[in-house]
């Protein structure tokens, strides 16, 4: 066991290896000009401390950027022989987030080289729109969702987002109730349009403004949201099939 | 020839105008049309001839591929996505395997990683060939798809010699490949590679300066470098419309970082392009095979993982440039043996959204070559 969790801890910076330089790096050179842009124009006046504060968190990317990163950071987190934890992750791009809309940004970590934000739902369109016209992330991969059912706000909603100019990655996630709406993606990423009916179909989600949301891969009679945690597994058989194709189940 | 048409059953003054008047008509096409490659059906609304929108209606395939991995165990699901792609299984199976990889920090060992890029390119032939001999068909050139699949056969030898499946291979395993390669394997991807150019330069002459391939493929179903990101269309759809991206080089996984190839990419994005593209692809996974299968290291074939696969709790997206595209997993683990939820973002599914923006305005006999070159496979798209 000590052994298997050393060897894929010493491995694993190779598969990042490849794609740190480029993810480390670019956020540093592409985002930054526009956060310092934005900075004096917008905040500075505001609050005298920031600018030492972007100033400190400036410092550091350089060693951030180069592969001597590695050996900074795992002081800071020493006990970490159970397996890779989520680290928080720190950028000119997130002090500049942070710094507009405070509390709305509810965590931004970084697990296994990748990053991810997870923003209030309330602001969540205005971080897509920049995501897309500010920083660059002309692209959006995936837009999913995961359901647990124990919390109070049961789902999670996840888009996957890449910018081609930059060749990072990036997760925004946002949690919302069940029965909670929340504005569609479509306006902003023309691909967002079957990824939402997908997620509505399989996790009844509802997205506003959504130019036809309806059922996507199943019928349109269907009942129920089959990627709910609490919807059965044999449900389908029950509900649909027996009364549509008239045969038993062989489950 | 001569004799003049009696045209007064069109006069428009009769009681039939209204039918006559009428110029939009909707037509379905699916899911049972041969050109809509399994089963898709497409709602066409048409002036005439004109395309002037589509719907597409999906789902007739539609498994629950993503609900049967949260019931089952990571070693468990790796089968199941083979039957998603079936035309390209074995590059599912790897982005399957390097996702728990992934979330496991195992990273499969070198010999593992040539053989996988093997088995993927000649997957991501085989794949182009099923490609290239349906979408002909479906324009009206029937001798591709003998050729192609005659030439298919080969790669399918191969996958049968060394994992026993032809189709739904299963090859890879979590940590790294199950089998090491069969006495000969080498040879006889030396041998494909020298067989294959000079096929290749066959299709190449029966299709590149065919008049009706040009007239039929030229123009249409264009898509602009911007739209193509705005769509979120990747692999050689994006690729033929000028934006030089192929996972493989932009995030390396695997050791395609120590090979040398190409990303060919296109000018006008049109059927003309893709096909273009989807050919020097061809070429040049076959350059990717010769360099690999000369370099295959020794060494172990799996990395040291566990019995009983159990990811630390976390989530992972990973993605890998499979022939159709970027296919993405997202897996959630929550430190059971059960993955809490496996999501899959596939290419052909977001590819085939694109449709609707690519044949507007133009005939329904490109409705058919649009569809045969965004090439889409229906399990996929349904999963």
């Amino acid at each position: 066991m000590p052994e298997e969790s050393k060897g894929p801890g010493s491995v694993s910076p190779l598969p990042e290896g490849a794609k740190a330089p480029a993810e480390a790096a670019s956020p540093d050179k592409a985002p930054a000009p526009a956060a310092d842009v934005k900075l004096p124009s917008a905040v500075s006046p505001l609050t005298e401390s920031k600018p030492t504060e972007a100033a400190k968190s400036a410092a550091p990317v350089p060693a951030f950027a180069a592969k001597p990163a590695a050996a900074p950071k795992p002081p800071a987190a020493p006990a970490k022989p159970a397996g890779p934890v989520p680290e928080p992750w720190e950028s000119e791009l997130v002090t500049a987030l942070k710094q507009q809309y405070g509390s709305g940004i509810l965590e931004a970590s970084r697990y296994l080289g990748q990053r991810c934000l997870i923003v209030d739902s309330s602001i969540l369109p205005e971080i897509l729109r920049r995501m897309r016209a500010e920083e660059g992330f002309d692209y959006c991969v995936d837009i999913t969702a995961v359901h647990y059912p124990k919390r109070e706000q049961q789902f999670d909603i996840v888009y996957v987002l890449y910018s081609f100019p930059n060749n990072e990655r990036i997760r925004v996630k946002t949690r919302v109730k069940d029965g909670d709406h929340i504005p569609s993606a479509f306006p902003i990423w023309p691909t967002a349009n079957w990824l939402e009916r997908e997620v509505f179909d399989m996790f009844g989600i509802v997205f506003d403004g959504h130019p036809g949301l309806k059922r996507i891969l199943l019928p349109e009679d269907w009942r129920g949201h089959p990627l709910r945690k609490d919807y059965d597994i044999l449900q389908q058989d029950k509900e649909w099939v027996q009364i549509n194709l008239g045969i038993e189940s062989g489950q | 020839m001569s004799q003049p048409i009696d045209s007064s059953y069109l006069d428009l003054d009769t009681k039939d105008k209204t039918f006559l008047d009428s110029t939009e008509m909707v037509l379905n096409m699916g899911p049972q049309h041969p050109s809509t490659h399994g089963v898709l059906r497409v709602i066409l609304k048409l002036d005439g001839e004109k395309v002037l929108g589509t719907e597409c209606v999906i789902g007739y395939l539609h498994r629950g591929v993503e609900k049967i991995g949260e019931n089952r165990t990571y070693t468990m699901f790796n089968p199941y996505v083979d039957r998603m792609d079936y035309v390209a299984a074995v590059s599912n199976g790897l982005g399957y395997c390097e996702t728990v990889e992934k979330l496991l920090s195992v990273e499969a060992p070198p010999r593992a990683q040539y053989i996988r890029v093997i088995m993927t390119e000649l997957c991501r032939i085989a794949s182009h060939q099923v490609w290239l001999g349906t979408h002909a068909l479906d324009i009206g050139a029937i001798t591709p798809l003998f050729y192609a699949f005659r030439d298919r056969e080969e790669i399918l030898r191969i996958f049968e010699k060394y994992c026993g499946a032809r189709l739904t291979t299963h090859a890879f395993r979590i940590g790294g490949c199950i089998y090491e390669v069969y006495d000969g394997f080498e040879e006889d991807v030396k041998k494909y590679c020298t067989f294959f150019l000079p096929k290749l330069d066959e299709y190449e002459e029966l299709l590149t300066t065919n008049r009706i391939w040009v007239t039929r493929t030229k123009g249409v179903g264009i898509l602009k470098p911007e739209d193509s990101i705005a769509l979120g269309v990747t692999g050689p759809v994006l690729r033929a419309s000028g934006v030089k991206w192929d996972l493989r080089k932009a995030q390396p996984y695997e050791c395609y970082k120590d090979l040398d190839f190409e990303i060919p990419t296109g000018m006008n994005g049109d059927t003309y392009d893709r096909y273009l593209v989807r050919i020097a692809e061809m070429r040049q996974s076959v350059r990717i095979l010769q360099q690999a299968v000369e370099r295959i290291p020794t060494g172990p074939i799996m990395a040291k993982v566990p019995k009983v696969i159990k990811p630390p709790v976390g989530e992972v997206y990973h993605s890998i440039e499979a022939p159709k595209g970027e296919l993405g997993y997202f897996i959630v683990s929550d430190g059971s043996t059960q993955p809490y939820r496996v999501r899959v973002r596939p290419p052909s599914f977001v590819n085939l959204q694109a449709l609707d923006s690519m044949v507007r305005g133009m005939l329904v006999a490109d409705v058919v070559a649009v569809i045969g070159t965004l090439d889409i496979v229906l399990g996929e798209v349904d999963r």
